[in-house]
């Protein structure tokens, strides 16, 4: 909407300006309101400083100009402000009864147009609509030089983006760009001005869809947390019509997730990441070649972490998933990791565990022990599904186990893919996290795994942070869990069936597990296929495999991830999978979940240099796309089931969330209202964030 | 004439609330937010108002009394009920109320108690006072908004 057209359609402007004013004192605000109406403005207003972010959030067209006190109970003032300022470029005046210089200039630095004291005047407010005039001519002043650079710029870096030539070219682009934020930064009261937007005059409001989240963080995974600056980052994702400012804002929020994962989890996080990354990523496990043993499980230990994981969201998934680790026979079972993030988005769903254990085999974790382990170890699996105990329950417990997804894990069982980056299963309710454990034989049957054991996975990565062992059993330095390679159904305790598998199988893996954060390895097996079946879940996780991991765990973990790349199918029905429990839901975490999945996984395995690089890698970028795309469903329920999940939940596993549809966790980091998903696993992601961080 | 008495005391009463001091321009900004669109914009806003510092006055009675006092959050609420009375432009009470808050911040306990009991005073005082005056005004009725809208 350019400014000529928002203007003819408001021609008596500034009459019926759509002003929004905040003030938690009744009496102030009814004032205000009289005065503005006096005005002939349009007023709405609210007490709550969250009911008027809510309102600007949900339309951004749908005010000219804020007002807001400063004092105010629920939310401070400026930082209202600040948040208004980045999300919506909106002009904001600042009130109070307070007019003491430090104060105003406090506001000023915020970013406030204005700052006016109380009692209000009635001539003050008459000219408040100055503010929106001037802001939005300078938008378009500005929008027109970005614009030639930021094509020129964007080629380049499309052309860099391929390889980690991109920082190099970005690192031009990104010069250019300084030069003309610097000149806008400098200007502390038009901070909030999008200057480098090359779009409409109007700063469009930009959505974090999964997808450019998930292109974010994989820009950010190549800097590096610390190291990424938003010019880069954005020459790196190369996305039109995003600016610098919206990134920066992004990256903000995005930081705060991760602390906020890493603080929530420290080891389930990892394997909530690696496992419960909601997204798919995790699944993707499939690729998860040398993961296998990996599979999330990593370490028996971690395993139960897995069930942990599934705490989350799932419930269910009570470690079992880990166990599946000991499916992979080449997958690893990503779960735990995924199986955080999918307990975000698997808690509402029935949390299914990452671990989607492919139909096929039930995610024989054990490799050999198919069956057997996955039953008997997990009874988790039952959890599941019963039906599903299966296992895929061998995989779901183990962490695969999607966990409660009971969904369509019945698969799980046969196919030692045991939880092989099939583990989809994360898709599937929660999807949480569990990565992945794509089988990927059998994806037909998808995952089924249980998806509760996902929510194992996440319940484990819960517990011990651990789920790492579901996936990379990061944490679970104990046993690296191999993935799933001497899964001995043996020590798959049933309950923790997948822990145990960490245990058995991962041991090798499960050690590299414990570096990485292993949720990594279990990809989300979120990549609910909802919608497409196709979880790619990605055990990011895999990435996160510990390194540890004879580098073959890691990258079985990986692989898990990796291997599962193949698009196991997760045929996380979101009904089937999410147990019934929210298969709406389902469907949603799972994309997002697949997303932040991915994004985790994508993240995590970055961070981590994980040997699995190639699988690892290739899982965090591209599976990542795919789950992203996998999962498409409406990015935006996703992204807010996601977000709030993440939010609420503080998808730990950051890692996994972080891939997938990190724009839903930093949203939901940043929107805890967005509840969502109540990735209440998320805890996870922060876990394997941060381990993914520190890899 | 009996309107014009009442209305002379009205006006009467109008003028001491500002000589002595309750009450302060912004009031005439209220009277004048009042139009045929909110016919009760003046009394509305009063009657919050009172609504609003009453429990303010209680929150800030119970504060006071804890022990160990809590200063910071008596602080705020002074500060809030502050914020009120000037919206209303009832000056007297802002006055109380800055004084108030500057004992706070010495953490002076006498003083505050002190000067709390001024602000409760004068909180009581101008309710009494703006009860009358309405009273007034709808005894006056609408030939009082011609005279109003005169000041």
């Amino acid at each position: 909407m350019t400014i000529e057209e928002s203007m003819g359609s408001r021609d008596q402007f500034p009459v019926g300006m759509r002003v929004l004013a905040v003030d938690d004192d009744p009496i102030c605000l009814r004032l205000l309101e009289a005065l503005l109406r006096r005005c002939q403005y349009n007023v709405t207003t609210t007490d709550k400083a969250i009911t008027a972010l809510k309102l600007l959030r949900e339309n951004k067209d749908k005010f000219d100009l804020v007002i807001s006190d400063v004092h105010m109970p629920d939310m401070d003032g400026f930082k209202l402000l600040e948040l208004v300022g980045l999300e919506m470029d909106l002009p904001v005046i600042m009130l109070s009864a307070n007019g003491e210089t430090q104060t105003v200039m406090k506001g000023i630095t915020h970013g406030a147009c204005d700052y006016l004291l109380k009692p209000v005047r009635i001539e003050e407010l008459r000219n408040i609509w100055q503010h929106v005039i001037r802001r939005r001519k300078f938008e378009r002043r500005c929008d027109n030089d970005p614009d030639g650079r930021e094509d020129g710029q964007k080629s380049q870096v499309a052309k860099s983006e391929d390889g980690q030539g991109a920082a190099d070219h970005s690192g031009k682009i990104n010069k250019k760009r300084k030069d003309q934020s610097e000149v806008d930064e400098d200007d502390s009261e038009d901070n909030m001005l999008d200057n480098e937007d090359p779009s409409a005059q109007k700063k469009p409001r930009v959505v974090w869809t999964v997808e450019l989240h998930r292109k974010f963080v994989a820009a950010v995974n190549q800097l590096g947390v610390d190291k990424a600056v938003p010019k880069k980052i954005l020459d790196l994702m190369n996305v039109e019509k995003l600016t610098r400012e919206n990134v920066a804002s992004h990256l903000q929020k995005y930081r705060l997730y991760l602390k906020r994962l890493s603080a929530v989890a420290g080891h389930q996080a990892s394997i909530t990441a690696a496992v419960g990354v909601r997204n798919p990523s995790y699944l993707h496990m499939a690729s998860f070649n040398g993961l296998r043993n990996y599979c999330a499980i990593n370490g028996s230990k971690q395993l139960p972490i897995l069930g942990s994981l599934q705490q989350n969201g799932f419930g269910r998934m009570n470690s079992p998933m880990l166990g599946m680790h000991a499916l992979l026979p080449s997958q690893t079972v990503q779960l735990g990791g995924a199986h955080k993030n999918a307990s975000n988005p698997c808690n509402d769903l029935g949390k299914i565990p990452g671990i989607i254990l492919q139909g096929n085999h039930r995610v024989n974790l054990l490799q050999g022990v198919p069956t057997a382990l996955e039953l008997e170890q997990f009874p988790q699996p039952k959890l599941m599904q019963e039906a599903k105990s299966h296992f895929p329950a061998g995989l779901s417990d183990s962490g695969l186990a999607a966990g409660p997804c009971s969904n369509s894990f019945p698969n799980v069982t046969n196919n030692s893919l045991l939880v092989q980056a099939n583990k989809q299963h994360n898709q599937s309710g929660g999807l949480d996290n569990f990565s992945i454990v794509r089988m990927p034989s059998s994806s037909s049957e998808l995952f089924e795994i249980d998806l509760q054991d996902v929510s194992q996975f996440s319940s484990i990565s819960r517990c011990d942070g651990s789920w790492q062992g579901a996936v990379a059993s990061t944490e679970y330095s104990a046993n690296p869990l191999p993935i799933l390679a001497p899964y001995n159904h043996t020590d798959i305790p049933p309950g923790n069936v997948g822990r145990n598998i960490s245990t058995v199988t991962s041991h090798p893996v499960t050690r590299t597990l414990d570096e990485s954060p292993n949720i990594k390895a279990v990809a989300p097996l979120c990549n609910p296929t909802t919608s497409n079946g196709v979880n790619q879940v990605r055990l990011l996780s895999a990435s996160s495999v510990p390194t540890a991991l004879d580098k073959d765990p890691k990258f079985s973990n990986f692989n898990i991830i990796g291997n599962s790349q193949q698009k196991w199918d997760y045929t996380f029905n979101p009904n089937a999978v999410s147990s019934a429990s929210s298969s709406s839901s389902l469907p949603n975490l799972r994309i997002t979940d697949a997303t932040a999945q991915c994004r985790t996984s994508e993240f995590v395995f970055s961070n981590k240099n994980l040997d699995v690089d190639s699988i690892g890698q290739v899982n965090f970028g591209s599976p990542l796309i795919t789950q992203n795309c996998m999962i498409d469903k409406p990015t935006s329920d996703s992204q807010l089931n996601f977000k709030g999940e993440y939010g609420s939940t503080s998808f730990q596993s950051g890692l996994n969330s972080a891939g997938c549809s990190l724009d839903d966790l930093v949203n939901a980091m940043i929107k805890p209202e967005r509840d969502e998903i109540a990735f209440a696993d998320m805890d996870l992601g922060c876990d394997v964030y941060s381990l993914g961080t520190c890899m | 004439m009996e309107s014009s008495s009442l209305q002379r005391q009205l006006a009467n009463l109008k003028k001491s609330l500002f000589d002595q001091g309750n009450l302060d321009e912004q009031f005439y900004q209220l009277e004048e937010l009042q139009d045929d669109a909110s016919p009760n914009f003046v009394e509305e806003v009063v009657t919050l108002f009172f609504r609003d510092s009453s429990r303010l006055v209680a929150n800030i009675e119970q504060a006071i009394e804890k022990c160990p006092r809590d200063y910071g959050s008596l602080d705020a609420l002074v500060h809030q009920l502050k914020d009120s009375a000037s919206s209303i432009g009832a000056a007297k009470m802002m006055k109380d109320c800055t004084v108030f808050r500057e004992y706070c911040e010495k953490r002076n306990s006498e003083g505050c108690l002190r000067s709390f009991q001024k602000v409760k005073k004068e909180h009581s005082t101008l309710r009494l006072k703006l009860e009358n005056y309405f009273q007034l005004l709808r005894q006056v009725g609408p030939a009082e908004k011609a005279t109003r809208s005169g000041k």
